[in-house]
C-alpha cells in the first residue's frame, strides 16, 4: 500500500467514528463544494478537495489590500514555518481572495511568491458569486450591512478547524504567529493539553 | 460637552490606529523594496494613506433595523425555528447537588494540593489555599453528552451536561464551608456540529483562587479530571477583613459554565452551565431567619434564560458557527425548557434570574392577561443583594451572565390568574439592543406563572417596609488607574486594540491594591464586560452616579454604545491569573478577552488612560 492510499484508508477508518449525519447537515450549511483556481492554476472542489477530513486554517486577502492584509499573510508565513511539514501533510492553510476580478491565478502566484509562502498553503480564486457565498457561508461576513459592504475592514480573523471533527474556530490574523500556531494545534485531537504559562 | 470629548477621542483613536497600522506594517518585517512593491511606500519614504492605514472606515449609520424585529435575522442564512406551543409543559428546577460521603469516597485518588498528574488530572497549578481553607464538603460531578427534551414538540437532544441535567445540577453552599468538586470530562467522541471535547469549567463570581477559578487556559481533556477548590470565603479574609472577611462582600446567586477559550459559546450553548446558590447567617435560605428572605428552595427559584435556534426541518439545536457578531435564539428557554408554566402560590417568590446567553439582552417585566404589568422589586444586581429593596415599574435590564435577584408576589391575584415573564427590549441583531421597549403585548413571553389555589403562608419580609441587606462596602483611594476601549476593528473584537491569548500577561494588579478601572464601549456595540474574583463598584456611568439596581456591587457592567463606565476594585487574598472579557458569548471567542494576573509587585497601565477626557 503506498502512502497515499494509506492515508486515505485512514480518513476512511477514522471518518466512520464520527457522526456522518451532522457532518453532513454542517457540510451543506457552511461548505459549499465550489470550484475554485489555487494559484498554481489548479481546479479544486472546496469541499471534496481543500475541506474534507482535514485540518484547515482558511482567511480573506486580496493581493493589493493595504490595510491588515500584510500582517496577516505576514503572521501566517512565520506561523506556516513554525509548523513545518505538517503544512501540506495533515494540516492545509488557504488564503481566498476578496478579488476574484483582480486576482488571477498568475496574481495570487505572484503574491505568494513574494511572501514567501511554501507549499501546501494555497491562494484560492473563484467565480465572484462562489466567493461570496463562501465569505459569508465561512463566517467572515456581518449582519451590519455598511460594515459589510468594506472590504478593507472585513478580513482580520482567520478561521482554523478540524473537518472530521466538527471543530470550529477562529484567532484573529494580528494575533501573534506562535498563538496562531497554539490555536491551530488544538485542532489535532492527539493535543488537548493547555498552553504552557 | 460630553459628546465633544466622545468625538474627540474617537478622533484620537483612529490617529492612534493609523500610526499602529503603520507601526504593524514595519513590524512585519517587509522591506522598503517589498513596500513599494505592494504599493504602500512613495519613494520619498512616506506610507501611502489609503483607506485602511490610514484611520478607520467611514462611520455606519445606527443599529437595528427598524420596527418590531423579533423573529427577523440579520445574518442571511440562519434559519427559523419551527412552531412550538408555549406553556405546555412545567418548568423543572435544577436538582439540588449531593456531596459525596467523604474524600475517600471521590472516584479517583484522594484530593492533594498539587496536580496530580500522573493520575489523569488535567490541573497544571497548586491549590492556595487546600491546607488553609480545607474542603468540608466534596462533589463528584460528570460532563456527559444526554438526552434532554426541551420542548415535546421537538425531538430530543443530544446535549452536553453535568450529570446529566441542563441547567445542570445547583450546587448549594454556606460561607464558610469550603468545598472540593472533582470534575471528570468523560464527553462522547462526536460532538455532533459543534462544541468541543475539553473544557474549563468557571464558577462566575467566585472569590476563587486561580488555578479553581476555571480560566479559560485551564482546559482538560477528555477522559481527564480537574479538581476544583472552592474556599467559600468573603473577601477580604486575608487581608482586610481577617479572618472570616467582608460581610458586605457576600455573594449569593452564582453560577458555572464552560470557559473553553475559543469554544465558550458552543460549549455553553450545548448545555454546560449551572447555578451556585451561597447562603451565610443573614441570607440563611429560610424567611423565618436573618434577612427573612423566602425560603429556599420552595419560594426561592433559580432561573435560567437563554435563546436558541432549531433547525426547521430537524428540529434539531443550531449553533451558527458562521456569526461572529453574537447569535440570537427566536426560541426563549427558562431551565431548558421552551417557554414552560410555573405553578405558584399566593405569596411572595424570590426568583434568581441568568441570563445564560449567548447573546441577548433582555428587558423583563411581569406582565398580566390584560398585558398591564405588575411591579416587583430587585433585591439583588449580579447575585449580591443591593442595600435596600428597589421598586421597579420599567422591569429590569439583564445583560449576558447578569443576574437580578427579584421578589415577585402573587398575594393579590384569584387562584386560576396567569402572569408572564415578559422581555420587551427589541434586538435585532449581535450588535446590541436597539432600546425599543415593544408593547406587552408584542413581547417575547417566556414563561407562564399561573396562580393555584393552595392555601400557604408567607414569613418573609415585605419589599415595601424597606428592609436593609449589606451595605455597600467603603471605597478607599485607588493605588493605580486603567483604561480599556472595547472596540471591533476588522471584524476581530478587541480591547485596547489587542487581542486576547493564553500567555499574554496583559498587566499585572497588586495583591490588596484598590483600582481605579475605567471601561469605554465602542461604536455602534454593546458589551456586558465580566471581570473575574473580584467584584466591583460602578462609581460613574457617563459621568453620572449610577441608578439605584447599579449602585451595589457587579461581576457584570453593561457598556452600551460609546458608554464611560468608571469601576472601584480591590484586588485580595488570592495571586494568579484572571480574564476579563465580553460576556457576548461570540465577542469573547473571537478574541474579545485580556489576562491579567494577580501578584505581590503589580504594575502600571496608565499610559492607556491618556486619552480620558
Ligand atoms: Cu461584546
Amino acid at each position: 500500500m503506498n502512502r497515499r492510499s494509506l492515508l486515505a484508508a485512514l480518513a476512511v477508518t477514522r471518518s466512520s467514528r464520527v457522526d456522518d449525519q451532522s457532518r453532513a447537515v454542517t457540510r451543506a450549511r457552511y461548505f459549499p463544494n465550489v470550484e475554485l483556481t489555487t494559484h498554481e492554476g489548479k481546479k479544486v472542489r472546496f469541499y471534496d478537495d481543500l475541506i474534507k477530513d482535514k485540518i484547515v486554517v482558511i482567511n480573506l486577502m486580496y493581493a493589493d489590500c493595504e490595510g491588515i492584509c500584510p500582517t496577516i499573510t505576514a503572521n501566517l508565513v512565520k506561523a506556516q514555518k513554525l509548523l513545518g511539514a505538517r503544512i501540506g501533510r495533515d494540516i492545509f492553510m488557504y488564503s481566498l481572495t476578496l478579488s476574484p476580478e483582480k486576482d488571477t491565478p498568475a496574481a495570487l502566484n505572484h503574491y505568494a511568491k513574494m511572501h514567501g509562502v511554501k507549499p501546501g498553503w494555497q491562494f484560492l480564486t473563484g467565480k465572484p458569486e462562489d466567493i461570496e457565498m463562501l465569505r459569508r457561508s465561512l463566517g467572515f461576513s456581518t449582519g451590519n450591512q455598511k460594515l459589510d459592504k468594506d472590504k478593507t475592514n472585513h478580513i482580520g480573523m482567520v478561521k482554523y478547524g478540524n473537518e472530521r471533527r466538527e471543530w470550529w474556530g477562529m484567532v484573529p490574523g494580528k494575533a501573534k504567529p506562535t498563538w496562531i500556531v497554539e490555536s491551530i494545534l488544538w485542532m489535532d485531537e492527539t493535543n488537548v493539553k493547555p498552553p504552557a504559562g | 460637552m460630553a459628546n465633544i470629548s466622545k468625538r474627540n477621542r474617537r478622533r484620537e483613536k483612529e490617529i492612534m490606529d493609523a500610526s499602529k497600522n503603520r507601526r504593524e506594517i514595519i513590524a512585519a518585517q517587509f522591506s522598503r523594496r517589498d513596500l513599494m512593491k505592494m504599493g504602500l511606500l512613495t519613494t520619498a519614504g512616506f506610507l501611502i494613506p489609503k483607506n485602511g492605514l490610514s484611520a478607520r472606515a467611514p462611520q455606519f449609520g445606527g443599529g437595528g433595523f427598524g420596527g418590531n424585529c423579533f423573529g427577523f435575522y440579520g445574518q442571511g442564512g440562519t434559519p427559523v425555528s419551527p412552531p412550538t406551543t408555549p406553556y405546555l409543559e412545567a418548568m423543572p428546577i435544577p436538582p439540588i447537588a449531593q456531596p459525596v460521603l467523604n474524600a475517600d469516597a471521590l472516584t479517583g485518588p484522594l484530593p492533594q494540593a498539587a496536580p496530580n498528574t500522573a493520575a489523569g488530572e488535567g490541573r497544571t497549578r497548586t491549590h492556595q489555599a487546600f491546607t488553609t481553607l480545607p474542603p468540608q464538603k466534596y462533589y463528584e460531578v460528570h460532563q456527559i453528552e444526554a438526552n434532554i427534551s426541551m420542548h415535546p414538540q421537538l425531538p430530543v437532544q443530544k446535549l452536553w451536561t453535568f450529570n446529566g441535567t441542563v441547567p445542570g445540577q445547583t450546587y448549594v453552599s454556606q460561607y464558610g464551608q469550603p468545598n472540593l468538586v472533582r470534575n471528570f470530562n468523560d464527553l462522547p467522541a462526536n460532538n455532533g456540529g459543534f462544541g468541543i471535547q475539553s473544557v474549563s469549567t468557571h464558577l462566575h463570581n467566585g472569590h476563587t483562587p486561580s488555578e479553581s477559578d476555571g480560566f479559560p487556559c485551564d482546559f482538560f481533556g477528555v477522559t481527564k479530571w480537574y479538581d476544583q477548590h472552592y474556599p467559600n470565603v468573603l473577601a477580604g479574609f486575608a487581608s482586610t477583613h481577617p479572618p472570616t472577611g467582608d460581610i458586605n462582600e457576600s455573594m449569593s446567586t452564582l453560577w458555572y459554565h464552560d470557559h473553553r477559550v475559543d469554544f465558550t459559546a458552543q460549549n455553553v450553548y450545548k448545555g454546560l452551565a449551572g447555578f451556585y446558590l451561597l447562603f451565610n447567617q443573614f441570607d440563611t435560605g429560610n424567611e423565618t431567619t436573618g434577612f427573612r428572605l423566602p425560603t429556599f428552595p420552595d419560594f426561592d427559584i433559580p432561573m435560567m434564560f437563554n435563546d436558541k435556534i432549531f433547525d426547521p426541518t430537524t428540529g434539531l439545536l443550531v449553533f451558527d458557527l458562521a456569526n461572529r457578531d453574537g447569535i440570537l435564539g427566536d426560541k426563549f428557554l427558562v431551565n431548558g425548557k421552551i417557554q414552560p408554566f410555573f405553578n405558584v402560590k399566593r405569596r411572595r417568590y424570590r426568583f434568581r434570574w441568568l441570563n445564560g446567553g449567548p447573546s441577548r439582552f433582555y428587558q423583563f417585566y411581569i406582565t398580566k392577561q390584560d398585558n398591564t404589568n405588575h411591579n416587583f422589586w430587585v433585591i439583588a444586581n449580579d447575585g449580591n443583594l443591593l442595600p435596600n429593596p428597589v421598586l421597579t415599574s420599567n422591569g429590569v435590564r439583564i445583560a449576558v451572565a447578569e443576574r437580578m435577584d427579584v421578589i415577585v408576589d402573587f398575594s393579590s391575584f384569584a387562584a386560576g390568574t396567569k402572569l408572564y415573564i415578559n422581555n420587551r427590549l427589541e434586538q435585532c441583531d449581535g450588535a446590541g439592543p436597539t432600546d425599543n421597549i415593544v408593547s406587552a403585548s408584542q413581547g417575547n413571553k417566556v414563561l407562564e406563572f399561573r396562580v393555584t389555589s393552595d392555601a400557604v403562608s408567607d414569613g418573609s419580609v415585605n419589599p415595601a417596609t424597606n428592609p436593609s441587606f449589606y451595605a455597600v462596602p467603603a471605597r478607599e483611594p485607588e493605588d493605580e488607574t486603567r483604561c480599556f476601549k472595547f472596540d471591533r476593528e476588522n471584524g476581530q473584537w478587541v480591547i485596547n486594540d489587542e487581542v486576547f491569548a493564553c500567555d499574554d500577561v496583559r498587566f499585572k494588579v497588586k495583591r490588596n491594591d484598590a483600582e481605579i478601572w475605567n471601561l469605554e464601549g465602542g461604536f455602534n456595540w454593546q458589551h456586558p464586560i465580566h471581570i473575574h474574583f473580584e467584584e466591583h463598584q460602578i462609581v460613574k456611568r457617563n459621568g453620572n452616579t449610577p441608578t439605584l439596581i447599579e449602585r451595589g456591587r457587579k461581576d457584570v457592567v453593561r457598556l452600551g454604545e460609546n458608554d464611560d463606565v468608571e469601576l472601584f476594585f480591590r484586588f485580595r487574598d488570592f495571586v494568579g491569573r484572571y480574564p476579563m472579557h465580553c460576556h457576548n458569548t461570540i465577542h469573547e471567542d473571537h478574541a474579545m478577552m485580556l489576562r491579567f494576573d494577580i501578584d505581590d509587585v503589580g504594575n502600571s497601565n496608565e499610559s492607556d488612560c491618556g486619552r480620558r477626557f
